[in-house]
């Protein structure tokens, strides 16, 4: 284990902003891609849902 | 011989198959996405030079190994999709790009992040950075031009073609840092020769670069069923689906 405390760790040895910003952001933008294709399916099975009751 | 090699090369077989290994390829990015968090934070030690800054590198290294691969394997399909005039391999070809996409932007995204601490700036027009910038132009170049054209098939011969253009750009960006005098350091893994960083750095980068690469499987499954169920809507298997018929 590299850290000492809890508040070691989030402080990133200062760099904190650009360590988190980092993962952070990247954590959110696989997020949404993952949310966003949930939806577009649920989308397009119900339009072949209507489609298909025509 | 009788197998039956073409068999998944259709939609209607494809998407089944697709269905039941995304959960097994999103279970294994986890797995790995948590073991190399781990690593990254809990177990590889400080720089020396860049104290805990480096650590950016975790995600950046396998996010810009994402970026190129992706590339290569969309323009791959896309190519495939050309020549044989096969459709499911043009729509792999499509649910790749807007992965690609994400992962050259977080590639400059965190490599600003880095480049604002340890160079002091965020940006600069270094060959590595420019050729990074231009696959991302080339991810969005590809996505507008098949959104722009109606007939589908039309479309996929035209991202095809740009997309095996744009193919010149990933060994530039891959070389950038031996061909030209970059601010971008040197590639830290050379194949054939050993890693210039402790295994553990060396370990915990491996280690995200594998739930990358399970997460772009799983995303690009899940993409590739929509495309399917959009494109074929009109078709017998689509209305026969467990989730359409009612």
């Amino acid at each position: 284990m590299q850290w000492t405390s809890w508040t070691a760790f989030f402080n990133m040895g200062g760099y904190a902003f650009y360590v988190w910003f980092s993962f952070g952001f990247t954590a959110l933008c696989l997020a949404f891609e993952v949310i966003t294709l949930q939806k577009r399916r649920l989308k397009a099975l119900h339009l072949s849902r209507l489609l298909a009751q025509e | 011989m009788n197998i039956h090699w073409f068999k998944y090369a259709s939609p209607q077989t494809f998407y089944p198959l697709a269905g039941r290994m995304i959960p097994w390829f999103a279970g294994l990015a986890t797995i790995f996405a948590v073991a190399g968090l781990y690593v990254s934070f809990a177990i590889a030690p400080t720089d020396f030079q860049q104290g805990e800054a480096y650590r950016i590198i975790f995600v950046h290294v396998p996010a810009a190994w994402m970026s190129m691969m992706i590339y290569l394997i969309m323009a791959g399909w896309a190519g495939i999709g050309l020549i044989l005039n096969a459709r499911l391999s043009a729509m792999m070809a499509q649910a790749l790009a807007p992965t690609g996409a994400i992962f050259t932007l977080l590639a400059l995204v965190t490599g600003s992040l880095w480049g604002k601490p340890m160079w002091g700036a965020w940006w600069v027009w270094d060959a590595r950075l420019t050729s990074e910038l231009i696959l991302l132009f080339l991810y969005i170049g590809f996505m507008a031009l098949q959104s722009s054209i109606d007939d589908p098939r039309r479309a996929d011969r035209a991202g095809a073609l740009l997309a095996l253009v744009g193919v010149v750009n990933v060994p530039i960006i891959y070389f950038s840092v031996k061909w030209w005098n970059t601010l971008h350091q040197g590639s830290s893994i050379n194949m054939g020769a050993a890693p210039k960083m402790v295994t553990t750095m060396l370990i915990g980068m491996l280690l995200l670069a594998l739930a990358f690469w399970m997460y772009t499987i799983a995303v690009a499954l899940m993409r590739v069923r929509c495309i399917m169920l959009e494109r074929e809507r009109n078709t017998d298997w689509v209305k026969a689906l467990s989730g359409v018929k009612s």
